[in-house]
């Protein structure tokens, strides 16, 4: 199956334009045409001219940049499409698809009805296509590009005879340095001894030759269907209750969990997507604090994102993915309720919703002697951190960047102050602990030098956390104790 | 007095009560030490005072705490309310520099009764909710010989009296003791009772 125009009709299928079109790539700062479409071609552009020139020839050409990666996921797609036909269907370069229809025709009343059948469905879907049907690979590509149709088993050999050596597979210089030698069709070249031709060229074109006529054999690998984990759902009339869309949704999530369960997989996001009657589609994501399949409750997390979507004149379609999913193997659960902890993931989930998932977060003992960087902030759906917890030396429970105190002392700490236009006075204190800087971290807050802190306890009550900076002398407050 | 104490302090389950004062933080800590289960503080993503966990481990394990930054006030609030009506968690710490009205005061009241949770909010000194069951004022008080003497008062109780205690942190038996008055102006030494 050859889809000539793959990329120019992908686009024009959703944007469909009257007359010339093409689809344009660009290389090194030049633009060149990378497919037309039949009016295009009919006005005399070709594949590989210049965008500039194209536009000199006709003025009112449509263009539209190519995106390689969008062509072969519809590629791939088509390929899924072609699974109707049979299950071994694969990819054939970058716009064709190889079918191996053994044993499955008859299911379509014979290859001609089957031929007319893809032509029909494919045309319906704006796609010109070619297809070639035969005993081997190799025959039913060259058949597909040089004579469309359907060669009955047996006379492959008749048929590819007539056809040019291009069909064979083979890169340009092959085919012309075949051509200088006067073997212009497949007949000619099959005529002469394998060796020679072995001699000259490469075991490639035998190879190849081989494949098409059947002396050698080739397989189709099918595509390996990656698990799909989405699921759908079209309401004969639009709806537009918070109720029934959840009920739709439960149903959906029945079926999708069922899929999960089957892999053994989870979760960890899940796209909700509204189709409205007028055409527009609304995502609501709801991004899990841990894989989940359990349909019950990721029902009960949609409440809200469920609730907040505008239905306008009402949801149309409904389609529900599971974007990132992890494996998340079979585990024994409790006895009724939720296991421990997964109340709390469920809590994270739910505040995720709202705040963002990267905006909870748990704490992380990291060993360094800077107090700032005594703990790391991690995103809570990371799951619990085991490590363990040591204060060494007296910290305060508030940290707060540093806050500058006027004071002429210099080795111990002043014995009056004023801090957030507060008097105090120092009752006790205790310290200096040095602590020097990270040298090999540039830190802005560092710059002054060594840090010697305090504790200082005030006749007030408050007790603060105070440090000198002996190589740039001044005294900040730098937490609170209590 | 110590009776009196024990009965108010672990503070009553499903409700929600305030605590202001420069002692704040600490009474979380120590609040949060004695609930002895997950806990999630809530705290405004610009505030500039940071919970430096590595202190919190005197009261209890830093490794049940999650923290949740929000953007403004009423996330904080619209979050506080969803921990405490999960019950996922047994305490939920806000904190908070605008007084909280009747509404969603009322409405955190009600969350906590779902969820079976204590909720406390800190303040700024001088502000509170008006739904709050209990509010209490904590100050730290000079101790030439001990270094985690508070002075916590209660300025709003729902149920009881109005009362003051000198409570100190025992970090070995990770509970407050109340200090006696009579030990308290002696210039306490050792531990009480």
């Amino acid at each position: 199956m050859w889809f000539q125009r793959l990329p120019s009709e992908r686009v024009l299928r959703a944007r469909p334009v009257d007359g010339p079109f093409a689809v344009t790539s660009s290389e090194g700062n030049h633009d060149r045409l990378y497919c037309l479409n039949r009016e295009a071609e009919s006005q005399g552009l070709e594949r590989g001219m210049g965008l500039a020139d194209a536009r000199a020839y006709v003025p009112d050409l449509v263009t539209r940049p190519a995106d390689i990666d969008a062509d072969r996921r519809f590629l791939v797609m088509l390929a899924r499409w072609a699974t109707r036909y049979t299950p071994h269907a694969g990819l054939d370069g970058e716009n064709g698809l190889v079918l191996d229809i053994t044993g499955a025709a008859h299911l379509f009343n014979g290859e001609e009805a089957m031929l007319e059948d893809m032509k029909e469905r494919l045309s319906r879907a704006r796609l010109s296509v070619k297809i070639g049907i035969a005993d081997t690979r190799g025959a039913a590509w060259a058949l597909s590009r040089f004579a469309p149709g359907i060669v009955p088993a047996g006379k492959t050999s008749a048929a590819l005879g007539p056809l040019s050596v291009s069909a064979l597979r083979i890169n340009e210089k092959t085919a012309t340095a075949l051509k200088r030698l006067g073997l212009n069709t497949i007949a000619d070249i099959n005529a002469l001894p394998r060796a020679t031709l072995a001699r000259r060229f490469d075991m490639g074109l035998i190879a190849r030759l081989e494949e098409a006529l059947g002396t050698r054999g080739e397989a189709v690998s099918p595509l390996s269907e990656p698990p799909h984990y989405g699921v759908r759902m079209t309401f004969p009339e639009p709806i537009g209750l918070v109720d029934d869309v959840m009920a739709a949704l439960s149903r959906l999530l029945e079926t999708l969990c069922l899929r999960l369960k089957t892999r053994e997989a989870g979760a960890r996001a899940i796209t909700l997507a509204v189709e409205r009657v007028d055409q527009t589609r609304q995502d609501v994501t709801l991004r899990l604090a841990r894989p989940m399949r359990d349909a019950s409750r990721i029902l009960r997390l949609f409440e809200r994102p469920v609730g907040e979507i505008d239905a306008g004149f009402g949801i149309e379609r409904i389609r529900l993915e599971a974007g990132v999913v992890e494996a998340l193997p079979a585990e024994q659960i409790g006895e009724g309720g939720l296991v421990e902890g997964e109340a709390l993931d469920d809590l994270v989930t739910r505040l995720g919703a709202r705040i963002g998932l990267d905006n909870i977060i748990r704490f992380q003992p990291v060993a360094s002697h800077i107090p700032e960087r005594g703990f790391t902030e991690n995103p809570a759906a990371y799951g619990r951190v085991e490590a363990e917890w040591r204060m060494d030396h007296p910290r305060p429970l508030r940290l707060f960047p540093p806050e500058p105190v006027t004071s002429q002392a210099a080795r111990r700490p002043p014995s009056r102050f004023s801090w957030r236009r507060m008097r105090l006075e120092t009752a006790a204190s205790s310290g200096p602990e040095r602590i020097a800087p990270e040298w090999w971290r540039p830190d802005e807050a560092w710059r002054t030098g060594l840090r010697d802190y305090w504790r200082v306890d005030t006749r007030q009550g408050l007790r603060l956390w105070m440090f000198h900076t002996p190589q740039a002398p001044g005294w900040f407050v730098h937490g609170l104790f209590a | 007095m110590q009776d009196d104490f024990s009965t108010i302090f672990p503070l009553q389950r499903g409700r929600a009560h305030d605590a202001s004062g420069p002692g704040a933080a600490f009474f979380a800590a120590a609040l949060a030490g004695t609930a002895d289960g997950p806990v999630l503080w809530v705290k405004p993503e610009w505030f500039s005072e940071m919970i430096n966990p590595v202190a919190l481990s005197a009261f209890f394990d830093p490794r049940d705490l999650i923290v949740a930054r929000t953007k403004d006030h009423t996330e904080t609030l619209a979050a506080g309310e969803e921990g405490l009506r999960s019950g996922a968690v047994r305490l939920v710490v806000m904190e908070l520099d605008r007084p909280v009205d009747l509404t969603p005061g009322r409405r955190l009241q009600l969350a906590a009764e779902t969820g079976r949770t204590i909720g406390l909010c800190l303040f700024p000194e001088g502000m509170g909710n008006q739904a709050a069951a209990t509010r209490w004022l904590c100050r730290p008080l000079f101790s030439a010989s001990d270094s985690t003497l508070q002075n916590w008062s209660i300025t709003k109780n729902k149920t009881g009296t109005n009362n003051n205690w000198a409570v100190r942190w025992d970090e070995a038996a990770r509970r407050i003791h109340v200090v006696s008055k009579a030990a308290e102006r002696a210039g306490f030494k050792g531990p009480s009772g």
